[in-house]
């Protein structure tokens, strides 16, 4: 990625974070106390210790503009949490795309002035990259809920189902020659 | 050509009603979204049990079918609890709103809801109480924060008050010791008057009331889930386990919940029970009666819970036994610690509960003659009457989760971390502000463990699954011990979302894994059929 495009980026790193995440809180109307920004516990506040550090991970790894594989845990702590809340899923997304904008706005007078409109559209395509993951990690949670129903009623009967010759179980090494095939 | 469609601007598409502007808790309805509630409670079940309005409803359906003039049923059935139960007068009198709850729910904490906040869960109920039963409320309405009941307000209470867990956490935080969850229990009581129950609490208080346990288990399959788990403990160590159901004259009856009795872990603690028992040569007897030590009558109402609860004392008596020891449960310790005396009591039919191991006087239940698995084995453990290889379980690196009755509810602390440690090498705390009386719940509890709110159990679990993956990355945690059947049933989907990799255990599984019994053979496996860690054949 443009060097000077870095440079400027680094200079404004704290102020887009927090941008980023003010925009992510503010999915919140009704947290009126300002709980989720303000409790800084992480144990008291898990969702917003999440965002936090998953806001700085993941601006940090764009920052050295290499691969955005290491961010993609932050970025999997922030989604698993917004999967479950009551949100749609272009909502419970949207802060993906927010970044471009705060990064826009926040660095708009410096890509002027150096002339570096490419790296900013290199920037947005590594954003989109990123987008395109979160769909991912988005529905891969989403399934999981309904697999984690289905699960714990295996785990409620089986033990009948096989008492009852309903259910056998496959012996591990029979399961392992079998994949291997 | 097609008619020009205008399309949205991308940033237009992410900020679609995205700073809804936040509405008066009054002004805001409650929505009902599938995965965030619990079915309602079906027609057969309030048959059972003689509760009011039994009819096929759904809680996503506009019209609940309640019947005409609910308005008066619900207010006086506020009054007659104002008059009777002087706690939920002062609990609707005295809140000065300072907030210290407000962020101490697991289920605010993880949503942000405000309605979630324990203040606001209890001021649903407070302002009707004010419009009805005070006269600053009656005369200035709104402006005293008062208003009327309406099939919203209703709506609203059914969807919050089976949205708290009753676990008590708030109420360890409250300068004026408002405890939530009475006035949760109160709710759901009123609730209860016009049929708003939901089916994960009536279908198991229904089964209990027919059939003695939740899960509905006649005797003949309870003695054969049990025969079934003695054929897997012989399996293991060789020995072949001889309990007894319904023995008179034997020295003491065990009750425990039946979720210990089917479904996984759970039934590897209930082995744990029957090969500890074994071992010391323990003259008890389980009962195919009183075979249920949880208690969803618990979260219908206080009528219901005493109901289910009588069998336990009558089997006592009928049985001849001298002493009852209870297996590992959350909200059964409540009941049974706090309210069973008071229901059924004095139990002077027994007597006071002493080791026939060690000789200890377990002078704490000298009321109720009902003492813990726990208090049972740390004692045997202090004075060393087990013969413990903690080695076995040297693959597991543990923490151990307060469940919320018997911590809040009982103070039972040190004893189950007195037995992990004897037979763990590796136990790790989680931090300070999320165990012990500040134990975050499974986010399960109070009879919310159904599936199909999954999603919601998601939320709630959150603070204590961020606890445990704390541990889990700091010390490589792969076993959340607990004492309670609904923990080890909720907590292993909590665990599969957010820390997969982490297992779940009842504390008595643990300890038959580390006990060395008499006559054994070595074993290679543990309860789970998995190899013992250095012995198995598959490493």
């Amino acid at each position: 990625m443009d060097v000077k495009f870095i440079e400027i980026f680094n200079e404004k790193k704290t102020a887009i974070s927090s941008r980023w995440l003010d925009a992510m809180i503010a999915s919140y109307p009704n947290d009126n106390s300002g709980f989720l920004m303000n409790q800084k516990d992480r144990f008291a506040n898990p969702v917003g210790y999440t965002f936090t550090i998953g806001i700085e991970g993941i601006i940090e790894v764009l920052v050295k503009g290499e691969d955005f594989s290491e961010s993609v845990s932050f970025l999997e702590d922030i989604i698993k949490v917004r999967a479950i809340q009551d949100f749609t899923p272009a909502k419970a997304m949207a802060f993906v795309f927010q970044l471009k904008t705060i990064v826009r706005e926040e660095l708009g007078k410096e890509i002027r002035q150096n002339q570096i409109y490419d790296a900013l559209l290199d920037f947005e395509s590594k954003i989109d990259d990123l987008a395109l993951t979160a769909f991912d990690i988005y529905v891969k949670y989403r399934e999981q809920i309904y697999e984690l129903r289905t699960d714990e009623l295996k785990r409620m009967t089986f033990s009948l189902l096989k008492k009852a010759n309903l259910m056998s179980e496959i012996p591990d090494q029979e399961f392992e020659h079998k994949d291997q095939k | 050509m097609a008619p020009k469609v205008k399309l949205p601007k991308p940033g237009e598409l992410s900020k679609i009603d995205f700073k809804t502007p936040a509405t008066d808790w009054m002004d805001t309805p409650v929505e009902f979204k599938p995965g965030t509630f619990c079915w309602g409670s079906k027609e057969k079940d309030l048959l059972t049990l003689g509760l009011p309005n039994p009819r096929q409803w759904s809680p996503a359906d506009e019209d609940w079918k309640i019947p005409e003039g609910w308005e008066t049923t619900i207010l006086e059935g506020m009054a007659e609890r104002l008059s009777k139960y002087r706690s939920f007068k002062i609990f609707m009198d005295i809140c000065v709103r300072c907030g210290a709850c407000a962020d101490k729910c697991h289920f605010y904490i993880a949503t942000g809801d405000p309605k979630n906040m324990p203040v606001l869960r209890a001021e649903l109920i407070r302002s009707v109480y004010k419009k009805y039963f005070t006269k600053s409320g009656k005369f200035l309405g709104r402006l005293a924060g008062a208003r009327e009941l309406d099939m919203n307000v209703l709506k609203e209470w059914w969807s919050y008050f089976f949205q708290c867990t009753e676990c008590r956490r708030c109420s360890v935080f409250c300068p004026y010791g408002i405890d939530q969850a009475e006035v949760t229990i109160i709710g759901r009581e009123l609730l209860n008057l016009v049929g708003l129950n939901i089916d994960w609490i009536s279908g198991p208080a229904a089964a209990c009331y027919m059939k003695g346990n939740h899960l509905g288990l006649e005797p003949h399959a309870i003695a054969g889930n049990i025969e079934s788990m003695v054929d897997d403990i012989e399996d293991i160590t060789g020995i072949r386990v001889n309990p007894t159901f319904n023995r008179k004259g034997a020295e003491i009856m065990f009750v425990t919940p039946s979720g210990d009795l089917l479904g996984e872990p759970g039934i590897q603690t209930c082995m744990g029970y029957l090969m500890l028992f074994h071992e010391l040569g323990l003259d008890y007897t389980w009962s195919t009666y009183a075979s249920e030590g949880g208690n969803f009558g618990f979260f219908t109402s206080n009528d219901m819970a005493k109901r289910l609860n009588y069998k336990i004392y009558a089997e006592a008596k009928r049985l001849g036994v001298k002493y009852i020891i209870g297996g590992e449960c959350g909200h059964m310790w409540r009941v049974l610690n706090q309210y069973m005396d008071t229901w059924h009591g004095p139990a002077d039919f027994l007597e006071v509960p002493v080791s026939p191991i060690t000789g200890t006087v377990f002078e704490n239940a000298k009321s109720t003659k009902m003492i813990h698995i726990s208090e049972f084995t740390a004692d045997l453990i202090k004075h060393n009457k087990l013969n413990l290889d903690p080695t076995r379980n040297d693959h597991l690196k543990v923490t151990y989760h307060d469940s919320c009755n018997p911590s809040r509810g009982m103070g039972l602390l040190e004893e189950p971390r007195e037995i992990i440690k004897a037979v763990c090498n590796n136990f790790y705390e989680m931090p300070e502000n999320t165990i012990r009386e500040k134990t975050f719940c499974c986010g399960s509890g109070s009879g919310l463990n159904a599936s199909e709110n999954m999603e919601q159990r998601m939320r709630g679990g959150f603070p204590r699954a961020n606890a445990v993956k704390y541990v889990k990355e700091k010390h490589g945690v792969n076993m959340l011990a607990n004492i309670c059947a609904v923990d080890r049933a909720a907590l292993p989907a909590l665990m599969d979302y957010w820390n997969p990799g982490v297992g779940v255990t009842g504390v008595t599984e643990l300890v038959a894994n580390a006990l060395v019994m008499k006559g054994e053979k070595e074993r290679t496996t543990n309860l789970r059929f998995e190899d013992l860690p250095g012995k198995g054949g598959n490493e």
